[in-house]
């Protein structure tokens, strides 16, 4: 009997892998949480939604009618099961659950590839209504055709800053200011792992020039000083210190924040992979060798779920670490492709280091948080509550600080705050980030409907 | 080079950390070791219920005790580990169980627990959320919860400041008797010696106590908790189902911020030598149904976390407490099978003040680890669980 082999997200990654399976001649099963294949960079926008591919993808419209075209292809030989979130994973089973209906699903193989989201610094006031990350603004916009308010703030840095901003301005929305905390000496110095993928650096200067054209304010080497507003209003403001020291007010209605990108490990983790410290990215990772493979027998990794290098990257990945399942099981080898594949990671992995080094994560930030600060939104846990556990209860590690602080113990259970959270808390207890260890990763990934129980006693009874 | 004190404390759970600071307050030098953090298996990674009610009859005396201490809480360690006096109330679903509520109330009537029984018109005017199947209720009005996760390092910290040396990160690997008392070994090679050794390490007792030839048929299971997003405050007393069907014996508390916290039903695996255990996907989910029949609005809510740990069970569900039967000097206290919590203090008080004085005026008989010494040999597939919150 052929492998079960089960893939959770339909991104880049996940539909690369897929299709990799069925040309060999397989049936897998593709688990995504999206209504729609796409993943997050080429999320499909709803059924009855009339925009273009070039509207909604710019400059990667052709990389996006080329993922949805292929998936379309794929869908008589997989089983698509969409709009479903795997909310915990056991050694060779996940449970998913849809809307309420729950259930288990065995594998022999699993490829996840669980994408990132948006790595997050706090800022005093980033509790207040209208503070999006900037995942969240571009998904407002590809998704449902919405900015998130009608004059945006753009804070943080990263790829991910120019480019939103750049699409909030072709929508038609007003960009109030690029507010980047990298410098552009920090880019030049770059420049020579950035040139590893030029097509890309190119790209990148042409969003430059659509915010130059729209006369979009942008300010380099900004320190953030708040964001202000009323519980009534939301934001209304955001202060930041210029290179020069100098305060500079922006008059907003919306937010948007972000620091590059962070892997969403947890289902690695659920699944029982190990992890290791990077120092070069000062995040905890999934052990993973080149073609995805973790050190649990059966479960790969693949894509900026496993280690942020980009679609164009994670497509490969994904392909690459099907590749793994299909000569671990026996089914086919194909080293020439294989190697092929491994070269071009190379250079994104060269790539995204330099990316990495113009856009560096402003750990120094967290030292400089006001007690007040809101670190966990979530639970509403100011950075001062956290350095209190630190000093006063001894709390130098990451899990013994949330058990005493709820820092990471909310909704999100900390794949917002863990950075910034587990950087406050080496600041403060002097430590090196990496000896404050990771959160422990709990079902459920999301939140659990409790009404899923009535569904699953139905089930049996049946 | 050694440490020595009067009284050597094993283990830093609710029990070990009690111990140490009721030791402290005689004026007794301790040394309590601790493999990793106080607090991190059993005595943090539990419910949280401060319930006196559903106890074996002879808890309750030091069970007693202990809410004295958590009541006073705030006052003996500086500050805050949430005990909430909210009450405790059991529920039922069948007619048998029902009976045993109130003969149980009768009983504990003599040993100092106040039980009110309610069914019918009565149970649903006072607990109108009831889900419809529910037949009668046993009311504790004075027991309650408290948060696991901050109650035992508070403890700790008590003890520590005044005046016992706590050490973490220190496993212990051997305890010898010697000439004037003990000789402990950590496993990186640290020597400590007192005259009195305490055992209250959980899961991993029974290493110890078999060194002194005692070996007690003891087995790690994992708690399957889990907890609600936050939602208004509603719900002030903490409710349990009494049932003999396993599945059906769930349990709740909500805590002030709103979040509801969820336990109960089959444990799940848990390993002592990993010290991992985990939350089993099928049990979260037929756990949720249990809850949703016990308290239908609760349908809506979501889970947001799930967790367990490592607990140790004995096959009669009651704890081992008191001194060895073997060697002189030497006490256990471990094996609290699911309900070491909210007796923890009250046996840390007892203890320390049986190791002071040589005497306690509370019967520790019936938890004496002589009871296994005849079928040491049984092994896990005789446990049975407990079955109250």
């Amino acid at each position: 009997m052929a492998a079960t082999v089960i893939v959770i997200g339909a991104g880049p990654a996940g539909v690369r892998a897929a299709q990799a399976l069925v040309e060999a001649g397989l049936r897998p099963v593709v688990i995504d949480e999206g209504r729609r294949d796409g993943g997050q960079i080429y999320r499909r926008q709803p059924e009855g939604f009339t925009r273009t591919y070039e509207a909604l993808y710019g400059t990667e419209a052709e990389r996006a009618r080329s993922l949805h075209r292929d998936f379309d292809a794929l869908r008589a030989n997989i089983d698509y099961v969409p709009d479903t979130l795997v909310w915990n994973i056991e050694p060779n089973a996940v449970h998913v659950v849809s809307g309420t209906h729950h259930r288990k699903m065995v594998f022999d193989a699993l490829i996840i590839c669980s994408g990132a989201t948006d790595r997050l610094m706090p800022v005093p006031g980033w509790h207040h209504a209208g503070t999006y990350s900037l995942g969240g603004a571009q998904v407002a916009l590809k998704s449902q055709g919405c900015a998130i308010g009608s004059r945006v703030a753009m804070m943080g840095t990263g790829p991910l800053l120019y480019l939103v901003a750049a699409q909030y301005v072709k929508a038609g929305a007003t960009v109030s200011a690029v507010l980047d905390t990298s410098t552009f000496a920090q880019r030049v110095r770059a420049l020579p792992q950035l040139l590893a993928i030029p097509s890309t650096l190119t790209k990148g200067i042409a969003l430059m020039r659509v915010l130059k054209d729209a006369r979009v304010p942008v300010h380099r080497g900004v320190t953030p000083v708040a964001i202000e507003g009323t519980p009534e209003n939301g934001v209304q403001n955001v202060r930041v210190k210029q290179a020069n020291g100098a305060t500079l007010h922006v008059s907003c209605d919306a937010v948007a924040l972000g620091y590059h990108l962070r892997p969403e490990t947890q289902l690695a983790d659920l699944a029982g992979c190990e992890f290791r410290f990077d120092h070069a990215l000062q995040q905890w990772l999934p052990i993973a060798d080149e073609d995805g493979r973790s050190n649990v027998k059966g479960v790969y990794l693949a894509g900026d779920g496993a280690r942020v290098r980009g679609a164009d990257a994670a497509e490969r990945a994904g392909r690459l670490a099907a590749l793994a399942v299909l000569t671990d099981t026996g089914v086919t080898r194909n080293e020439d492709e294989a190697n092929r594949l491994r070269l071009q990671l190379q250079r994104f992995t060269r790539f995204a280091a330099g990316l990495r080094a113009a856009f560096p994560w402003p750990a120094q930030f967290a030292a400089a948080l006001p007690d007040d600060t809101i670190v966990c939104r979530c639970e509403a846990i100011t950075a001062g509550e956290l350095r209190r556990v630190v000093n006063e209860m001894g709390a130098k590690e990451a899990n013994r600080a949330k058990a005493f602080s709820r820092v990471g113990m909310g909704r999100c259970q900390g794949r917002f705050c863990a950075h910034a959270g587990a950087e406050v808390i080496a600041a403060e207890a002097r430590v090196p980030l990496e000896a404050v260890g990771r959160l422990r990763g709990q079902a459920p990934v999301k939140p659990l409907p409790m009404a899923i129980a009535t569904q699953a006693d139905m089930e049996t009874s049946e | 080079m050694s440490e020595r004190a009067d009284v050597i404390v094993i283990g830093g759970g609710i029990v070990g950390t009690t111990t140490a600071f009721f030791l402290r307050r005689r004026q007794r030098s301790v040394i309590l070791l601790e493999r990793g953090l106080t607090g991190q298996q059993a005595s943090g990674v539990n419910f949280g219920g401060v319930r006196r009610q559903g106890r074996a009859l002879q808890q309750l005396a030091m069970s007693n005790r202990a809410l004295e201490t958590w009541r006073r809480s705030r006052d003996l360690l500086g500050e805050d580990v949430e005990f909430m006096p909210s009450g405790h109330t059991r529920v039922c679903y069948h007619a048998h169980d029902a009976e045993y509520f109130h003969r149980y109330a009768a009983d504990a009537r003599d040993h100092g627990l106040d039980l009110e029984v309610l069914d019918g018109a009565a149970m649903f005017r006072r607990y109108p959320h009831l889900g419809r199947e529910v037949l009668a209720a046993s009311v504790s009005p004075f027991d309650g919860h408290a948060n696991p996760r901050l109650a035992a390092p508070a403890f700790g910290r008590a003890a520590s400041r005044l005046g016992a040396r706590v050490v973490e990160n220190t496993e212990v690997v051997r305890v010898d008797k010697e000439a004037g008392g003990f000789r402990v070994e950590s496993a990186t090679g640290g020597i400590y010696r007192a005259e009195q050794v305490l055992i209250c390490a959980g899961a991993w007792a029974n290493t110890l106590s078999t060194q002194a030839g005692e070996p007690v048929p003891l087995v790690a299971r994992g708690p399957q908790m889990a907890v609600t997003e936050p939602v208004p405050y509603v719900f002030s007393t903490s409710m349990g189902v009494y049932t003999s069907i396993k599945k059906e014996s769930v349990y709740y508390r909500q805590v002030a911020r709103g979040n509801i916290v969820l336990g109960g039903g089959p444990p799940g695996p848990a390993d002592p030598v990993t010290r991992r255990a985990s939350v089993l996907p099928e049990n979260t989910v037929a756990q949720l149904a249990q809850f949703v029949r016990m308290v239908p609005a609760m349908r809506p809510l979501q889970v947001i976390r799930v967790w367990s740990g490592v607990e140790s069970y004995l096959p009669d569900s009651e704890p081992i407490i008191g001194p060895s039967s073997k060697v002189d000097g030497l006490f256990y206290a471990f094996g609290f099978s699911g309900s070491g919590f909210q007796i923890g203090p009250g046996v840390g008080e007892t203890l320390a003040e049986l190791l002071d004085t040589g005497s306690t005026p509370i019967d520790l008989s019936s938890f004496s680890i002589r009871r296994f010494q005849r079928t040491s040999s049984t092994q896990a597939e005789s446990v049975t669980s407990e079955t109250s919150p």
